[in-house]
């Protein structure tokens, strides 16, 4: 899912990692300990340059910013993690007010989140930066604020940000305490080993509870609780504190200007006008506009036509230098020039590639159809912009003989995939149908013909027509999360019921005060992608929060189940199930189709079947009598209006035999359930 | 080959605390219909153009009718009126005198001869009944008696306003004054129906009927009181499979009874049937009069020789203000084509249980038999040799379980007549356009 997950397992293998949770150890929360950050130890640690500076007189003054006054000590590099809702973006607002970079007004709620989608829901998609000028104890710094999705579907641009910073701001909310993503996200920041400062927010509400907090956050991450800094973003009461501790504990970068110029493209966005604009995090050297740059991934030569920080808008400065963080424009004309973890370096001094991320890894995926063919090349536009600013999104063409042309879209998760038909709608108005999710199982390979055909023992499913037989296959694997609910413990029974009606295994189970629950499970995440959330909302009136992260895949009895229609096989239902949860899933469907698909003139037996066997089956009477009962000459005109439209959707009808399918019960059975 | 429909839409006039209703139709051959747009009472189950008047305007309404009539049969340049059918509505709460105007008025435009069916479609009531004789006397020589129901407790739920003893008068009446011409209307399906007592009721009025019958079922209408009841649940109607049950079960009672049915709804004994409706399904002309009739026939006053559909104003006020300042209240006028023409042919022929023979189908496709429209589809081979439709030397019917189905047919057939037809115009185009050296051959 992403680099530091990835790498995670190649590291520790999953049980002793869900075993050790509590035992993590913080070794470097003393903010005065040098330290060196392992994803970069390539990067050497010179000796600050100690030059003298000229003060920037006021900090708004932004036309007079000269980065080559701030050498990499007085440069902080941070984001903030956080549960949904616990009140990031506000405290960004803040932040960005004191330091000036926007002026301060009521207005300001949630500046860095910019989608439409993202106000609405109040989460974060995608990540903003920005940089902010601060001075304390006589010194002015340079504060670069990465603002980080909070969702774990979205930890990929939370990896991909915590890769450009030194230290994080956790924010807990006062009265919710820690929550299933606080966990998650503190994972990400503590196995960067980047300085964790945890931020208790909303202390102004009438329930909060900032002492309950603390000593939560004392036991599940180790933190001693006088670390904690005790804020309203709100009110902005003792953010203040929070900026000097973004000073103080937060080590500067690693990073020289002596060095040649090297620079890690983290997030890249695209511009219809300049094309791609790339965010950067340079991690030696300078670079300014003119120079020539190389990119190490495609080998390409760019100029460098502008550059300068965001603050959070863009910000000309003409150069940037080691430890900053800033965006570039360099006539790259397609995004996928712009890849996202490629280094960047001058074309006469060549450097050493930065490791880079591994591709984030689909890991749902859905079908999207348009509503009617004739609106598919604007869809195809409308999925193309978005994708340019969401590579994670992959996307492969289909086509289903009952929805017509179409994409297979993998997702990174649910929230994604939900995010990503929201956008579609709001910003492209684009009507879709979109198909329930599924995941990719994999197959091992067992027919030494098959192997040499697909070029591989192992081989992804993503389409449920293509699922090999168990003939030629020695197993199959599902992929597996490792989920984490936090719960009020009165909870417990229902949710651990649910876990286990949902396959899982439980891992691991942590009261982290003498009231709320923390439970790992191992989850197959075909049984989370549907409906657990809701379910587990539902269930613990709305306490509960859940996360997970990817956990590999693990051998599973899965199964090809059938829909028939009187006994002929439908294609576009064919479904990949558990063995165990083969029937309730095929009755479930066979109920879906009884109810869409019209009567007829003869009886219809819908069923679900393995191999030769069926396992349910819903009939759908005929009709005994469908005739209209009045028809003489005034109402004739109505009458045909419906027979004509009766006689059009017929042309249209998708044909099972002698069966006729709307596209409408297809749309019924395949479509997520709206909630 | 001409039915002139007359028709009254209903106006129903709060008077007192009382509705009253006046409401004509009438029918020609070409028929004519004639609609009386007022009624008492708003039936529950009723989305029928029918109002409430506020004025005692029967006067006017009965000039209108007069003049609408004129100038449509002029319009149209018929020479004989073979059917005339009052409907609505409640047309038995007009005068008699309105319907005697209005049947001098078309003798004076064209022959209605003494043979002319003249249809009055009437409510049970006591003044229904009083008022049959002056009906015959205007001109009237055939009743449809709107019994609906002999339970009172339904005739109550339907809202409708007479019980089924005086249902029973009426048709005594009725008969009395034309004998072997008298139709009754029923309904089945209705709330909280059971067969059996379909079955009880069936008996009871086969007792009683003439030589005709009509059954409906009852047919939720958007819109309505029983839709709104229905969808709320404070009403329950039978399942489906028990209408079909009850459908099938009428059709074999009147069938033991004599009655032979000839349409999906109608049935008669004695060769009774209504020559009025049976000319909507053979796709004969006809001409609507009264606010919200719809008629179909050829202008050839207009150099048409393209039958139109044409729809008469809706609100009978308008149509009054429309009539007197043009002579006619017309609303819409849309010439149908030669397909359009063709698929209601086919959708109203299918309604009879002799179908459409080869030369009725002639005398409106002379270029595509029905063999040649409907022989080589796949769906309608099915269609056939699962039982349910019939094409031989006759032409093309249903069967007897096959009408039943009917709707579930006609899809099937429309798209296959729409498919030879445009076949046969792209061929047409097609040779048109090449130099005719030799002939076509097909």
């Amino acid at each position: 899912m992403s680099f530091s997950l990835v790498k995670r397992w190649c590291e520790t293998p999953l049980l002793r990692r869900v075993l050790q949770f509590k035992t993590y150890r913080r070794k470097i929360l003393n903010y005065n300990m040098t330290y060196t950050l392992l994803r970069h130890r390539w990067m050497k640690r010179l000796p600050v340059l100690s030059s003298s500076f000229k003060m920037i007189s006021t900090q708004t003054d932004k036309d007079a910013v000269d980065l080559s006054k701030f050498p990499a000590d007085r440069i902080r590099n941070f984001c903030i993690i956080a549960h949904i809702d616990h009140g990031k973006s506000t405290l960004a607002d803040r932040l960005l007010e004191m330091t000036g970079a926007i002026a301060k007004t009521e207005k300001n709620k949630q500046v860095l989140d910019k989608l439409q989608v993202e106000r609405e829901r109040g989460i974060t998609v995608k990540a903003q930066t920005a940089s902010l000028f601060y001075n304390h104890e006589g010194q002015q710094y340079l504060l670069n604020l990465i603002d980080t999705p909070g969702h774990v579907d979205f930890s990929y641009e939370v990896s991909r940000s915590i890769s450009a910073c030194q230290g994080v701001l956790l924010i807990v909310d006062a009265n919710q305490g820690i929550q299933a993503q606080t966990v998650a996200n503190f994972y990400l920041a503590f196995e960067a080993q980047l300085a964790i400062i945890p931020v208790i927010n909303k202390i102004d509400l009438k329930n909060a509870d900032p002492e309950r907090v603390e000593s939560q956050i004392e036991k599940v991450f180790d933190i001693p609780r006088e670390e904690c800094i005790r804020i309203s973003a709100k009110l902005g009461t003792n953010v203040e504190n929070v900026l000097q501790a973004v000073v103080d504990r937060i080590p500067p970068p690693e990073a020289s200007i002596d060095d040649p110029f090297k620079a890690l493209v983290f997030d890249s966005n695209f511009d219809h006008y300049r094309g791609v604009v790339a965010n950067i995090a340079v991690f030696g050297g300078r670079v300014k506009k003119g120079d020539r740059i190389v990119s190490a991934y495609l080998g390409k030569t760019y100029e460098v036509n502008e550059l300068g920080l965001l603050r959070p808008d863009e910000h000309s400065t003409g150069k940037l230098f080691a430890g900053q963080v800033g965006y570039i424009v360099a006539g790259m004309k397609d995004v996928k020039e712009a890849q996202i973890g490629d280094t960047l370096y001058l074309q006469e001094q060549p450097v050493e590639a930065l490791p880079g991320f591994k591709p984030a890894k689909a890991m749902v995926f859905a079908g999207m159809y348009p509503m009617d063919q004739s609106e598919y090349q604007g869809l195809r536009s409308a999925i193309e912009k978005l994708t340019l600013n969401d590579s994670s999104v992959t996307v492969q063409r289909d086509s289903s003989l009952a929805l017509g042309a179409g994409w297979r879209l993998g997702f990174l998760g649910l929230l994604h995939m939900e995010v990503f038909n929201q956008r579609l709608e709001q910003e492209y108005n684009a009507s879709v149908i979109v198909t329930a999710p599924t995941v990719p199982y994999k197959a091992v390979l067992s027919s030494a013909k098959l192997i040499k055909e697909h070029g591989s023992k192992e081989i992804t499913i993503v389409n449920p027509a293509q699922f090999p037989d168990r003939t030629v296959v020695s197993e199959y694997l599902e992929p597996m999360v490792l989920g984490t609910i936090l719960a009020p413990d009165s909870y417990t029974g229902k949710i651990m019921s649910l876990c286990l009606n949902r396959r899982a295994v439980q891992k691991n189970m942590l009261y982290i005060d003498d009231q709320r629950v923390m439970m790992k499970y191992l989850f197959p995440l075909n049984e989370v992608v549907v409906d657990f959330y809701d379910l587990l909302k539902s269930l613990s009136s709305g306490y509960a929060s859940f996360d997970y992260e990817n956990a590999g895949y693990q051998a599973a009895d899965l199964i090809k189940m059938d829909i028939l229609l009187n006994g002929r096989p439908v294609e576009e239902l064919i479904t990949i199930v558990h063995r165990d949860r083969a029937y309730s899933s095929g009755k479930a469907m066979c109920e879906r189709l009884k109810d869409s698909i019209p009567r007829q003139m003869f009886e219809i037996a819908v069923q679900a079947a393995i191999g030769s066997k069926v396992i349910a089956r819903e009939t759908i009477k005929a009709y005994k009598k469908n005739v209209l009962a009045k028809c003489y000459g005034g109402d004739i005109t109505r009458k045909m209006k419906l027979l004509k439209k009766q006689a059009e959707g017929k042309k249209k009808m998708r044909l099972i035999g002698s069966v006729e399918v709307p596209k409408d019960a297809f749309i019924n059975v395949l479509k997520r359930k709206q909630k | 080959m001409f039915t002139l429909t007359l028709k009254f839409s209903r106006v129903v006039n709060k008077r007192n605390g009382k509705w009253k209703i006046v409401q004509i139709l009438v029918g020609s051959s070409p028929s004519s219909f004639l609609q009386w747009p007022y009624c008492l009472r708003r039936c529950s189950y009723c989305n029928f153009n029918k109002y409430i008047s506020r004025d005692n305007n029967d006067h006017m309404m009965t000039e209108c009718l007069q003049k609408e009539t004129e100038t449509l049969l002029q319009l149209s340049q018929v020479s004989c009126v073979t059917s005339v059918f009052f409907g609505g509505g409640t047309p038995s709460l007009a005068h008699p005198s309105t319907v005697a105007a209005v049947l001098e008025t078309v003798s004076g435009q064209a022959s209605l001869s003494e043979k002319a069916e003249v249809t009055l479609e009437v409510n049970p009531t006591p003044v229904g009944m009083s008022k049959l004789e002056d009906f015959c006397r205007a001109g009237v020589n055939r009743f449809s008696i709107g019994v609906q129901s002999l339970q009172d407790d339904d005739l109550k739920i339907l809202g409708r306003d007479h019980s089924s003893r005086q249902a029973l008068q009426t048709i005594e009446e009725a008969r009395r004054l034309c004998p072997g011409r008298v139709s009754v209307d029923v309904m089945f399906g209705r709330p909280k129906q059971s067969v059996e007592s379909w079955e009880n009721e069936l008996s009871k009025l086969l007792r009683v009927c003439d030589d005709h019958m009509s059954l409906y079922q009852l047919t939720l209408e958007r819109g309505t009181q029983l839709f709104k009841q229905v969808q709320g649940g404070e009403v329950t109607v039978p399942a489906e499979d028990v209408t079909a049950e009850m459908y099938q079960c009428a059709r074999r009672t009147l069938h033991q009874h004599g009655f032979l049915q000839y349409e999906v709804s109608n049935f008669a004994k004695h060769k009774a049937v209504s020559h009025h409706n049976m000319s909507y399904w053979k796709g004969r002309q006809y001409i609507g009069v009264g606010p919200g009739a719809h008629g179909r026939f050829v202008l050839p006053g207009e150099g048409g020789v393209a039958r139109e559909a044409r729809t008469q104003t809706l609100e009978p006020d308008v149509w009054m203000r429309e009539v007197q300042q043009r002579g006619h209240g017309t609303r819409r006028r849309i010439q149908l084509n030669h397909l359009e023409l063709l698929e209601e042919v086919l959708v109203m022929g299918m309604r009879m249980t002799e179908g459409i023979n080869h030369k009725h189908w002639e005398l409106f496709s002379p270029q595509l038999s029905l063999r040649e429209v409907f022989g080589r589809s796949t769906d309608v081979q099915e269609l056939l040799q699962s039982g349910r439709l019939i094409l031989d030397d006759r032409g093309l019917r249903c069967s007897w379980d096959g009408l039943a189905l009917l709707d579930s047919m006609l899809p099937a057939l429309l798209v296959e007549l729409e498919r030879q037809i445009s076949q046969r115009l792209q061929r047409d185009h097609h040779t048109d356009g090449q130099t005719k050296k030799t002939s076509n051959p097909r």
